[in-house]
């Protein structure tokens, strides 16, 4: 058994811990606050150019010459994955969430028989695939100066994942990223980017007849590179958000079970002390009545 | 009779101006500057860098824009753009800077027709702000 001072160590090293997990949790809970915020303030910006986007599709008239970021480039072949994740870790399953997504992901595209090329945005999930898939990471971006997400490392992004797409060197884009639904639940997501998926919604549009100046097709091919960048900054304040969510309630439960440890080291340590003095007592009156 | 609509301006961190009273709009677009007033056609364009000019029963607005899209239906105008900034707030070292950085773009070989024309269009515009 561990002696009464050694006891007395675990437990202030424990409840030390415990101060510094429960400081975390309190930072992260203020700044999921702002994240949460501009995640939702972010939200009306991808949202109506996903309604244009919709709108200008729909009433493409030749679909053969569409732009190549709506229709793809023909080929199915090079498969191009964007993991974004966070660049600070203790915060619970929230990387490794989006890495197995991912894994999972890459194994199928193996499997059919596909090129993948990897471009990793933040430090942790770089970390975690570079063991893996080193040889498929082309591009390895970090934004580690920027205190929040922000649209013009979004538009950074963008332009390089556009550059590439333009020089060929892959056909299909997905970025993989953690949705933030609350504080508890994150789900990572899959979204292909490029071709763009337009969904067909139930609305019927043929009643809105926009006019055009100049025609779709310019406006489109003008607008769809900057849907990309709006689609990657989404999902970096969606991740922002997440992340933050996530570290608070790793650190809320690291609080709790800090404080269970201390908990059980404290009966541990009041039980051998009296085991102690009992101890001392018998010894003393066997002493006396020896006499 | 009612002449008013609604305009909104959203950049990607947030609704950035949301007005009700709305008499007329002149947008920058791509094809020309554009006048929009109540019960204008359903229209969607891009915008080339310029000035937009909002005239509303609450007073009139004026804000510098690098780029972005209009869309017009049902009396809402929403304006997606990146970069804008009041006219009122913007002070003379700021437009110097987004000056010299046009500049700077200028200078790049690479440049394609399109965008020499727009950044020609930015460094008109900033250039008529001093």
């Amino acid at each position: 058994m561990a002696s009464l001072d050694d006891l007395k160590k675990r437990i202030a090293s424990v409840k030390s811990t415990q101060k510094i997990t429960k400081a975390m949790k309190m930072v992260a809970a203020a700044k999921l606050r702002r994240a949460q915020e501009s995640a939702e303030k972010g939200r009306p910006y991808s949202e109506k150019m996903n309604n244009i986007i919709l709108n200008l599709s729909s009433g493409i008239s030749d679909k053969e010459n569409a732009p190549k970021l709506l229709s793809g480039s023909g080929n199915n072949k090079v498969h191009l994955c964007v993991v974004i994740t966070s660049d600070r870790g203790l915060c619970g399953g929230f990387n490794s969430n989006i890495i197995k997504k991912a894994k999972s992901y890459f194994a199928k595209l193996a499997e059919d028989g596909k090129d993948l090329k990897i471009i990793t945005v933040g430090s942790k999930g770089n970390d975690q695939l570079k063991r893996a898939y080193s040889d498929k990471i082309i591009e390895n971006i970090s934004f580690k100066e920027s205190k929040h997400a922000n649209y013009f490392d979004a538009e950074k992004v963008g332009k390089m994942i556009i550059k590439k797409f333009e020089s060929e060197e892959f056909d299909v884009c997905t970025i993989f990223y953690n949705q933030f639904k609350n504080v508890i639940t994150q789900i990572p997501q899959a979204q292909q980017i490029i071709p763009l998926n337009v969904e067909n919604s139930d609305e019927d549009k043929s009643e809105d007849s926009y006019e055009f100046e100049p025609d779709e097709d310019e406006i489109l091919s003008n607008l769809l590179p900057k849907n990309i960048s709006t689609q990657i900054f989404k999902a970096m304040l969606e991740n922002s958000a997440s992340e933050q969510g996530s570290r608070m309630s790793a650190m809320d439960n690291a609080t709790r079970n800090a404080g269970e440890m201390v908990d059980k080291l404290t009966i541990e340590y009041n039980r051998s002390r009296q085991a102690a003095i009992t101890k001392e007592l018998i010894e003393i009156i066997s002493g006396a009545e020896s006499l | 009779m009612n002449e008013e609509f609604k305009i909104e301006i959203v950049n990607p961190e947030k609704s950035f101006l949301v007005k009700e009273d709305v008499l007329e709009v002149i947008v920058p677009a791509f094809e020309g500057e554009m006048g929009i007033l109540k019960d204008h056609i359903s229209i969607i364009s891009f915008l080339k860098p310029g000035i937009i000019k909002i005239l509303s029963k609450s007073g009139d607005e004026n804000y510098y824009v690098e780029d972005g899209i209009v869309e017009f239906k049902n009396d809402n105008l929403s304006i997606l753009t990146s970069s804008i900034y009041n006219l009122s707030d913007l002070d003379k070292s700021t437009k110097q800077n987004l000056l010299s950085q046009a500049e700077e773009e200028t200078k790049k070989p690479e440049i394609n027709d399109q965008s020499k024309y727009l950044i020609d269009q930015k460094i008109e515009v900033l250039k008529s702000l001093n």
